[in-house]
């Protein structure tokens, strides 16, 4: 008998097994965050010029891990939280094969352990790239293959969610957006991992000699099937929660349900072809497949986030103005809740992304413009922007909202928690900046010294490369202490934070159920369809409903105009290439 | 509050779309067109593209074609190492190898004139960097690159490499002078 | 609550092909999976493995 309890304050019903995977996987994320970002720490006073903290090797095995620890550990182990929120906490549901779910956890754990021992044991300096036929210690691509099993069980036993609902018609009609979302991120999770088994088991098993030879271009291609498509999970995951969260704080509905669905059908028809765009100047590819690829097919997964940048944004304004916020343009913003991290915390993850972001990777992205930017230290200026203020504001976000919810706890430190997503977006928003700036001077990335103290050959970039190095290391520490912050306030609310409900002990904190008394074996009434509203019936001829959005929309499109061919002009300066 | 709750229709498809939507997404997908069609463009019209030629190379092949070219067109030596410097005719190839942890050998290449530049690696990837123009291309062992390069300014530039290639990554640089 | 009686009238028409596709995340994950594998990797692939052998 599946045991659910219903959380008081938001009327969400948890199945007892769900619930404690789900506090497992977070807090286990949570721990990799504040690994990661310790880590972040030691590579971003490394590569600030005036402080160059780290020696070379160090550097290199420090920066190896971070990537590791942060966009793949601290990245999925939260997504697999949320995939069991959406399946099994948002449709009532049970969740499918708990014992499954636990065991892809266990293994998530044991392989994040192996290969954090295996990078830190000082001979798997490889970047989280490995690029054959540079080698890393065996247990290193083990403990990455075992992860991905773990992750892998967590996508299936979503999946097998899904049906179980379905069957035991826990709700009614289709299942919600946020669901929906959850499921393309699952979906493009499992093509993600299957990539990743084609390559890393045979380059395992290539690092203990049962295979001479792995080809290093085939590498690369089956490789970014894995590296980029796992950011297009967060992406499907990380807009879902966006609209989450435009639900539970302002009670906005999406502005059409087929708008947002059919945005969500092209990133399952196109988001993961990008994965391309690592390749661009790589030789001996045809254009051909470059740009068919690179492009997502037309750009149609860009069209894609293009409407979410839209409807979710216009889904909280829609939601403000029937509130009576209807004054001018942006009323409904200036008194959005800026104080609640849930909400500031959600939208700067939405703004950061779509701009800093959005318009820096479909730039770089493109065939030619690679050239002037590829390697240089413009990607991870671009990827920390939609996989740190993207993804992972989303996430924390989230977190904020959770904590009451699922761990039944009050949050500690409230005043903090307030400053928190500005802090963390202030810093992170100039680390990717700074870094993009410090690209286009030809600064390179995964560089232990730009300064090539001693080469007898000598270069120097020019001065202002340093400058905006060190400004984006100033970036840098302010982003970990927002990161730290949260580590702070969300560990500490598990442990020291008011309890809600008198079980919730300690141990309740880290995914041992709560007392049995909690819970009960009543199967939670049928998901209702939401109430409909007189406004859809005619909003067809209403016209513009939230017009603030548009126009904050049109602010993006044109600054994305500008930037696109600002690009194409400087690469039209550069040394003929054909 | 239906973004987590089932849609308030069973039958989603067929509520009408509001005139902003619609609005946005053809805006939205006339942009995303022309981005598309910049890309053919630039390959008709513009004057830097990744050219697709490319070849399958083993290290023993590819140095001997590196010590040819030297034998015939080496003009100086540099440094303690004496690297040789290139100067290749107009219009030739050039053979450059990326190696732990140096660009092999050096060049001095003239302005406006076009030559096919050759490049792989012979033991990890590298990543050819040209400043201060930055250029970037991918070094993959076993594979060879070949470009038509015109260089359209005179100096010195440098190459670094930004692929990570070990612990001696980023003391790995090399030379181009381009002459008038 | 369990009963069967969900079938809520507030609308009856027939649920449009589009959204048959939406809510059935098993297609999806096909088309998911198939894209990617014919477009980026089974074509990628080709493009490495018919690469020449240097002609010298
Ligand atoms: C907390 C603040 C953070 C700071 C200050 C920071 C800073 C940096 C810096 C300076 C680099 C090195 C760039 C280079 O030399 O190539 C880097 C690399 C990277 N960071 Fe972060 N980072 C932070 C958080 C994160 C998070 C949360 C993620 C993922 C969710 C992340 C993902 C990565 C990845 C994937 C790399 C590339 C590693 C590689 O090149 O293999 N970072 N970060
Ligand atoms: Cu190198
Ligand atoms: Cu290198």
């Amino acid at each position: 008998m599946a045991l659910f309890r219903q959380c008081p304050d938001t009327g969400l019903f948890f199945h007892k097994e769900a619930e404690n995977l789900m506090k497992a996987n977070a807090v286990a994320g949570v721990v990799c965050l504040l690994i990661a970002g310790t880590l972040a720490l030691l590579v971003v006073l490394t590569r600030w010029p005036a402080v160059h903290l780290l020696p070379a090797d160090t550097f290199y095995m420090v920066l190896t891990a971070h990537g590791i620890c942060a966009l793949i550990f601290w990245v999925i182990l939260f997504e697999i939280a949320i995939l069991y929120f959406a399946g099994s906490t948002l449709l009532r549901s049970r969740l499918a094969t708990p014992r499954w779910a636990c065991a892809g956890f266990v293994l998530m754990v044991v392989g994040a352990i192996m290969t954090l021992a295996a990078v830190f044991g000082g001979n798997s300096s490889v970047m989280m790239t490995s690029y054959v036929p540079m080698r890393a210690d065996p247990s290193f691509y083990l403990g990455l293959i075992l992860f991905a099993v773990g992750a892998l069980i967590g996508c299936f036993v979503y999946l097998g969610t899904l049906v179980v609902a379905k069957n035991e018609k826990t709700y009614e009609g289709s299942v919600p957006l946020v669901t929906f979302g959850a499921t393309v991120a699952a979906i493009i999770a499992v093509f993600t991992i299957a990539s990743g088994a084609e390559i890393l088991i045979p380059t395992y098993l290539w690092s203990i000699g049962y295979i001479s030879h792995i080809d290093p271009a085939m590498y690369r291609v089956i490789w970014w099937a894995l590296g980029h498509s796992s950011q297009q999970i967060n992406v499907a995951a990380h807009v879902a929660v966006w609209y989450l969260i435009a639900g539970v704080v302002f009670g906005a509905r999406p502005m059409s349900e087929k708008v947002s669905r059919a945005a969500y059908l092209l990133y399952i028809f196109f988001l993961q072809l990008a994965s391309a765009h690592h390749l661009m100047t790589d030789p001996g590819i045809s254009s051909e497949w470059k740009i068919f690829n690179t492009s997502y097919a037309m750009y149609l997964a860009v069209l894609a986030s293009m409407i979410h940048g839209l409807t979710v944004p216009g889904a909280i304004e829609v939601a403000q103005r029937k509130k009576g916020l209807t004054n001018g343009a942006f009323e409904w913003l200036r008194k959005a809740p800026w104080g609640n991290p849930v909400f500031s915390g959600m939208f700067i993850s939405l703004v950061g992304f779509g701009f800093l972001g959005g318009i820096s990777g479909v730039v770089m992205g493109t065939e030619q413009i690679s050239i002037i930017i590829h390697n240089t230290i413009y990607v991870p200026g671009h990827f920390h922007a939609t996989v740190v203020i993207g993804t992972t504001m989303a996430w924390m976000a989230l977190t904020f909202l959770l904590i009451p919810v699922l761990f039944r706890r009050k949050m500690i430190l409230p005043q903090f928690a307030k400053l928190q997503p500005y802090i963390f977006g202030l810093g992170m928003s100039m680390v990717a900046v700074f870094h993009m700036a410090a690209g286009t001077l030809g600064v390179a990335r995964r560089h232990w010294d730009m300064g090539f103290a001693g080469n007898p050959l000598g270069f120097e970039y020019p001065a202002t490369a340093y400058l905006l190095m060190g400004i984006a290391g100033i970036g840098g520490v302010i982003a970990v202490t927002g990161g730290a912050l949260f580590v702070i306030i969300t560990v500490g609310s598990l442990i020291f934070g008011e309890k809600l409900q008198p079980e919730a002990g300690l141990l309740q904190s880290f995914g041992v159920p709560l007392a049995d008394s909690a819970y009960s074996d009543e199967k939670p009434a049928r998901l209702p369809m939401a109430p409909a509203e007189a406004v859809e019936a005619d909003h067809g001829e209403a016209g513009f409903e939230a017009p603030g959005t548009f126009i904050l929309a049109m602010v993006l499109l044109v600054s994305f105009v500008i930037y696109y061919f600002i690009n194409w002009k400087y690469l039209s300066e550069v040394w003929g290439l054909a | 509050m239906t973004s987590f709750m089932p849609p308030a229709q069973k039958n989603w498809w067929n509520v009408p779309v509001g005139r902003q939507e619609i609005v946005w997404i053809a805006i939205a997908l006339v942009w995303c067109l022309i981005m598309f069609f910049m890309m053919p463009y630039w390959h008709m019209y513009g004057g830097q593209n990744i050219s697709n030629e490319g070849y399958r190379v083993t290290p023993v092949k590819y140095q001997a074609k590196v010590n040819e070219m030297i034998g015939k067109y080496k003009v100086r030596e540099v440094g303690a190492m004496k690297t040789p410097v290139v100067a290749p005719p107009d219009g030739g190839d050039v053979y450059l190898m990326a190696r732990l942890w140096q660009w092999y050998p050096m060049l001095e290449l003239k302005k406006d004139v076009t030559y096919r530049l050759h490049l792989t690696s012979i033991d990890w990837n590298h990543g050819f960097s040209l400043q201060p123009v930055n250029i970037n291309l991918q070094v993959v062992p076993g594979y060879e690159f070949v470009l038509s390069v015109t260089p359209n300014k005179a100096g010195e530039y440098t190459i670094v490499c930004n692929e990570y290639c070990g612990i001696g990554h980023h003391t790995m640089l090399g030379k181009i002078w381009v002459k008038e | 609550m369990a009963d069967d009686n969900n079938t809520d009238e507030r609308d009856d028409e027939k649920i449009s092909p589009w959204q048959q596709i939406i809510d059935n995340p098993f297609l999806l994950l096909f088309i998911g999976v198939a894209m990617p594998t014919v477009f980026y990797t089974l074509w990628g692939v080709m493009e490495v493995a018919t690469i020449p052998i240097a002609p010298y």
